[in-house]
Parts: structure tokens; sequence; C-alpha cells
């Protein structure tokens, strides 16, 4: 288990090196000054010499390079172009809006996903099973945004239960705070359960049918037991598979969902740093989530192994 | 919420027991959304109208200032003196103005302001309305004097810039994130990406506003804004982002829709020094080629006044030279036959984000077809269209919104991005610039109007509009943008 460890963890660093790289290289070769941004068309090009100046941009590409990295893994991420405030913040300030969603939405998603999933394998083919897919190929169908317009529309502007979007803070206290976020999360988690629900069916129908569950049957147990003792934990591999790219596909992914909430969280700093050419947090943030997809990847083989021993001694 | 809902109740209370007997005390906050966020707070070295949107007024003044209807007016300045020359401006300021932090506004802020504009080093965005003043001198803290190097007829509109506000270098350091200003608002709070909030200043040394407590949220999606607004989360909207939800706001009666006008001139901007563009026929068969109120009806959904010329049409001096170019393709074909190009040609159309951009920009591209010009259309990004289009001059046409206020003296600059090169025009800017008579220099502006309308540098479209959508309760908001500004000292909700 440690080796297996281990092994993951340096491919964690290599793909962590190579992704700085990328980023840097791709963001920096965009067109377009912050500094000429910044001061408008109005501006004199001595003016915006004196911007650069001021923001470090008149260094070379590889002396910011190095910077940014060494910053970086000092935990500071450097200061924003425009906001000039330390991006540290900025993104620490952020992630209490994102992260909380994205737990939120992939718990919500959870709890639709393996009940649906699990009552569907178990009523295969029958009607019971029908419905529930039927439902999951809508959820897939229909796109988030349009599903959070129209949540915005029933709850927000009809039956005003909720406001139509913006994040009071966690200091007006936690249930403020978490109902505010209730229908983004709803938005972003009914089109990740209807994807998870169809995995963790299919997942436990090949389990169903495995020697393995036959020899439980013969032993004794009923179809229920047989599916609860030996069926799920199998199953379970693929659906965690699922659930780690579903994550990570919440925490940056949710930029559509945070314009039309106007939440203030890491897709809208994103969008809002790349259409200011806020090079640094744009380039920090990219940063941020590609080792988040990389972190919950390695979790994701951690769990696989403590659910699968056979990944263990196969390493 | 609970603190509001207390506060209510007191104020309820307190209310009852003088006898007034109102159920419900009169609203004295307000949240008001922006489409942008400013991207940090300090209005004197950025480009963003988002920044004067929340602070112009609110926070932060000048010597003078613009009112709704576009006049200027004294602000910490109550009055000034010009010398015969036209050179030197004595400024006799305010009596017990103080800062938000508690220091006194004296002279010496005044002059730290104006050279921190004029500095070598300075990121004033628009450091060129400084570039006449020689030397700033502190006469008494009460009074100060600028030098101008050549008399400058537009000085005092000059000064009403939300670029010329004036800040104090004891609390310069933070201005960015904690401005500190003298204005009837005090900066409490900003949630990046989410809202800034002022409070009143009670130690203003004008009139006290109305209100008390003031949010301003930003919500950049269209549909979001909508909704924010529908299910009344924000009480006002200043420049909505949505004209084709305005009917819906028109008859629903909790709310009032303001359809005002800006500084905007949104024109077809045309590279003069490029072939054939450089042709004063081929421009005028362009200008025939467009009929602007059906651009105004399809990417503007109605909102908008034609203009034919570089000049706001709320403005007293404007010429109306719409009739210089008015739609006429068969005029447009036989021009370009005159100039040789019977069969039309190719030219880049390349539009910068805003939708009066896009949406107008098809609009443009099929009108220029019908009369055989093609266009190459290409989607920019700002910073890409600063780039290319701005500096590089890499364009044949582009749509863009010019925002400042009176700046038609770009067309005496040879170098700006559209290259026009008339001596005439230099000269009459350069007159303009120098003559302080108010009678003479509506007559210059308008003979300004004439020459570029005339020589058709670029294709006039339209004013832009500032669509307001708010509470039907406020009263007080600008109609007009005479410059980006939410004025909310003027504000207050009704009975």
């Amino acid at each position: 288990m440690l080796r297996y460890s281990l092994k993951r963890l340096l491919s964690l660093i290599v793909s962590l090196a190579i992704a700085s790289v990328v980023i840097f290289l791709v963001i920096e070769v965009a067109p377009g000054d912050p500094a000429s941004f910044m001061l408008g068309i109005n501006a004199q090009p001595d003016t915006v010499a004196a911007l650069r100046a001021e923001l470090g941009l008149d260094v070379s590409k590889t002396q910011r390079y190095l910077s940014w990295v060494g910053g970086m893994l000092q935990g500071d991420f450097g200061t924003s172009y425009t906001y000039r405030t330390p991006v540290t913040q900025m993104i620490a300030d952020r992630v209490w809006v994102s992260l909380p969603l994205a737990l939120y939405a992939l718990t919500l998603s959870t709890l639709i996903a393996f009940p649906a999933g699990i009552y569907a394998a178990s009523r295969r083919g029958k009607p019971g099973d029908i419905t529930v897919m039927g439902a999951t190929q809508l959820g897939i169908a229909v796109p988030n945004f349009w599903f959070a317009m129209l949540l915005v529309l029933v709850f927000a502007i009809n039956l005003r239960w909720f406001s139509a979007g913006g994040f009071p803070g966690w200091d007006e206290g936690f249930f403020v705070a978490l109902k505010a976020l209730t229908l983004p999360a709803i938005a972003l988690a009914l089109p990740q359960s209807a994807i998870l629900a169809r995995v963790m069916r299919s997942s436990l129908l090949d389990i169903l049918s495995e020697d393995f569950m036959r020899t439980a049957r013969a032993k004794g147990l009923s179809r229920r037991q047989a599916l609860w003792r030996h069926g799920l934990r199998n199953a379970l591999v693929p659906v965690l598979t699922i659930m780690g790219l579903q994550f990570s596909f919440l925490l940056a992914g949710g930029i559509i969902i945070e314009q039309v909430f106007f939440l203030p969280g890491l897709g809208r700093l994103i969008f809002q740093a790349i259409s200011a050419r806020d090079l640094i947090v744009v380039e920090s943030v990219v940063m941020l989530l590609v080792f988040s997809v990389i972190l919950v990847n390695f979790l994701v083989d951690l769990a696989y192994a403590a659910v699968d021993p056979r990944l263990r001694s196969r390493t | 919420m609970t603190f509001q809902g207390t506060k209510l109740a007191f104020a309820s209370a307190l209310a009852l027991c003088a006898g007034l007997g109102v159920a419900q005390a009169q609203q004295t906050d307000i949240t008001v959304a922006l489409q942008l966020e400013p991207p940090h707070l300090d209005p004197t070295s950025a480009a963003a109208g988002a920044i004067d949107q929340v602070l112009y007024s609110n926070v932060f003044e000048g010597l003078t200032r613009f009112m709704g209807d576009g006049s200027v007016v004294a602000g910490l300045a109550k009055s000034w003196d010009i010398s015969e020359d036209n050179l030197t401006y004595t400024f006799h300021l305010q009596d017990g103005v103080t800062f938000h932090d508690g220091s006194a506004f004296t002279a010496d802020d005044v002059k730290f302001s104006l050279d921190r504009a004029r500095a070598e080093d300075s990121v004033n965005a628009q450091k060129a309305l400084f570039e006449d003043i020689a030397s700033v001198e502190v006469v008494d803290p009460l009074t100060v004097t600028v030098t101008l190097a050549q008399p400058n007829g537009s000085f005092l509109f000059n000064l009403a810039w939300g670029d010329a506000v004036i800040v104090a270098e004891e609390s310069i350091e933070g201005i960015k994130n904690a401005p500190v200003g003298t204005g009837a608002f005090q900066f409490a709070n900003w949630v990046q990406g989410d809202k800034v909030e002022l409070t009143r200043n009670d130690a203003y040394w004008g009139d006290a506003p109305a209100l008390t407590e003031v949010t301003f949220k930003f919500i950049s999606d269209p549909t979001a804004a909508f909704a924010a607004m529908m299910a009344q989360d924000i009480d006002a909207f200043v420049s909505y982002p949505a004209p084709e939800n305005l009917p819906q706001f028109d008859a629903d009666p909790r709310f009032q829709v303001l359809r005002g006008s800006s500084e905007g001139e949104t024109i077809l901007s045309t590279n003069n020094a490029l072939p054939p563009l450089d042709d004063v026929k081929v421009r005028k068969a362009i200008a025939h080629a467009i009929d602007r109120q059906s651009i105004i009806d399809g990417a503007m959904f109605g909102l908008g006044t034609p203009i034919g010329t570089h000049f706001a049409p709320h403005n007293p001096d404007y010429v109306d030279l719409t009739a210089n170019s008015a739609y006429d393709p068969e005029l447009s074909k036989q021009l370009l036959a005159e100039a040789g190009l019977p069969d039309g040609f190719t030219t880049t159309l390349k539009l910068p984000p805003p939708s009066y951009a896009r949406r107008g920009g098809e609009i443009v591209a099929a009108q220029l077809r019908a009369v055989g010009i093609q266009t190459e259309i290409t989607n920019l990004e700002w910073a890409q269209w600063l780039e290319q289009v701005f500096r590089g001059n890499d364009f044949g046409l582009t749509i863009i919104s010019h925002t400042e206020p009176m700046d038609i003296g770009i067309y005496a600059r040879p170098d700006y991005y559209f290259q026009y090169d008339n001596p005439t025009l230099q000269e009459l800017i350069e007159t303009l610039d120098a003559t302080t008579d108010p009678a003479k220099r509506s007559e210059l502006l308008q003979q300004a109007q004439t020459i570029i309308s005339e020589d058709y540098v670029n294709g006039y479209l339209f004013q832009l509009a500032v669509p307001t959508v708010a509470d039907a309760r406020i009263q007080g908001l600008w109609e007009n943008a005479p410059t980006q500004a939410t004025d909310l000292t003027g504000v207050s909700w009704a009975e």
C-alpha cells in the first residue's frame, strides 16, 4: 500500500510541474496587455509604460515564471494586477463559496443518485427501472444553466422562497448562507446525479451477473441480501471514479452557474480575470484547479485501493 | 436580516412614540446593481467606468463636478477667479471639509492630487486632462492657484472628471481597497466579486443625503439581472444590460424605467489610412449604405438616438447632421463606381464584446453587402481589440462607443487609431482649446462637427442609451449619464 501511494504521489508532483509550465505559456501567449486594458483608450504610451513597471510586467517571461512558481511553493500566488490584493487572499475568499457549493452539490447528487441507481438495478426491466432511467435521460439532456434559470423563475420570482442570487457570506449565519447556495447546488447537482445514477445502475448490473454473486445466492442469500453485502462494494469502483471527476467539474465548472446566481466564487473570479487580462490571477486559479483535480484523482486512486485490495498488490 | 428587522421595528416604535402613527419608517437604504465590478477603487489610476459608477460624487469629489444634466458646477472649490490672460486659475476652497478619516481638506491636498496626476510616473488614465498645467501653488490653506502653460477653455470641465478627484496624501496608500474621500458617503466594505457598501458621512460639508446605507451589487449576466430585479433583490439597476426586457418593466407598476442618454457616440470607426477607405467617396458610400434606425431597432431594441457626427445630441452645441448620411443605397453604389470600385471591395470588420458591436456588426455587414462591400467579421475580446485595432491600427472597420465626454478633440490627433489627418480641423481644435468665451466655443464646436461629418471620417451610428430600471418609489436618480456615475447624493425613497 505504501509503495502504491508513493508511486501515485510521484506522478502527482510530475503532473503539477508540467501543468505549471503549460498554463504559464498558454496564458502568456494570449494577446492583450493588462496595463493597456486597465488604462483604456485615452491613456498615453508613457502612462502605460509606468503602469507596466508598477505591475512588474517589464521583466522577462522566464523571470516572471520563476518568481511565480517560487512564490507558489511558499503559498504566495503574487498580487493581482487589477485588484492589487494578494491572489492568495482572493482565492481564499472565493474558495469559501465554491468549495461548499461543490460539496453541497456533490452531496445532493449522491443522495439522489445512489438510491435511484440501486432501485433501478434491483428492478431491472420493470416499470420502476424504466421510469428512473427516463428521468435520468432528461436530467442529462437539460443544460444546467437553463435549469438554473427555471429554478430562479419558480422559486425566486414567483414563489419568493429564495433570493434570485447573491451570497450573503458565512458571517450571516450557516443556514442563511446555505440557503443562498441551495438553488445553485440543485442546478449543479441534478445533471450530475443523473449521470451518477446511470453509472451506479450499470455497474451494479455488471456485478449481479458475476460468478461470486451466483455463489452468494447459492449460499442461500436473498437477491437483496447478496446485493447489499457483496454487490454494492464491488460496484463502487467505477462510481468513485465518476464522483472524483464530477467533484473537479463542480469546483471548476460552476462558472456559468456562478454567473447566473452572481455568486462570488472561483468561477466568477476566473471569468473576470480573463477579460481583464489579470494574467497572474488566471494562472494561479487555473493552477489551483489543476492541483485540486490531480489531488482528487490521487485520493480516488487511494480509495480504489481501499475498496479493492487487488489494486494494492497489482502495482 | 435580523439586524435590519430590529432596526425597522425600533424605528417604527420611535415613530409611534412621536405620535406620527405611521406603521413603517421611511426606507433609507438602497441596493443598486451595476453590470461590471470595479477592478479597484482608485478613480485616478484606471479607465474602468465601474470605478466612477460606484465612487464619483458619492465618495470622491473634485474641485468642480458634473450634474445630472451635464452642466459643470462648483464642487470642493466654492468659487474661482480666472486671470485676464486665461492662464491663472485661483480656486477658493470650501471651508470645514474633512476627509472620511477625519483629516482636514486643504489646498495641500489639491496640490498633491493635481501634481500626482500629471507626474512623470503618473498612471492616470486621462493624463492628457492635466497636460496644460504648468504649476500648482498653495496660497493659503483655502486658496490654491493653478497656472496653465497655455489657455485651455475646457479646464474647469476637465477638473470635473472622475480622474481629477481630490485625494489625500495620508490615505493614498490604501486607496485601491479602502478609498478615503470627502464625499457624502464613506466607504464601508468591499466583498470582492459581490458588492461594495457605503455608509452616510455624517460630517459631510454639503447637504446631507437622504440615504444612510448604500450597497452596490455586481451582476454581469443579463438573465440574472432580470431575475434579481424581478425578485426585487435589488432596488435599481443602472445601465440595465437586457434592453429586450424593458417593456416588461414598463408594464409592471412596481418599477420605473429611465431611458437616458450617455456620452457614448457609437460609431463605425474607419481606418482612414487604409486604401480604399482613405478615399472620402468610399467612406461617403459606406455612410449612405447604412440605415441607422434599423441598427438601433435590431441591435438595441429601439434604444438610442441617431447621430450624424461625433457629438452628444443632448448637448446644447449639437448640430443634427444626420441628413449628410441619409440611407440611400443607390447613391452609395454610384459613389463606389465613381471611386473606381463598381464591384465593391472587401475589408475587415473587427468587433469588441458589447452587444451594440456584436449585434450591430451583423446588421452593418448585411447593409454593406447590399451595396457590394464585403466584410470579414472577427469578434475580439477587449484586450485583443486594444492591441490589434486601437494600438496596432490593423483593421478596416470596427464598431465602438466613444464614452468619454466632449471628445471631439480626438479628430485632431492624426496618430489616433482611425488616423484622420486634416490640418484645418487640427487648427480649429487648437483654437477651441485656447478659447474660453462660451459663445465662441459653441461656434467652433459646431464647425468641428460639420467638418468631420462632411469628411465622413467614420460612420456615425447612434448615441448609446443608458436604461435604468428602478423601484417606482425611488426618486432623484440620474436619467442621463454625462459621465459614468451613479450619483446617490440626491436620491431618496418616496413616501
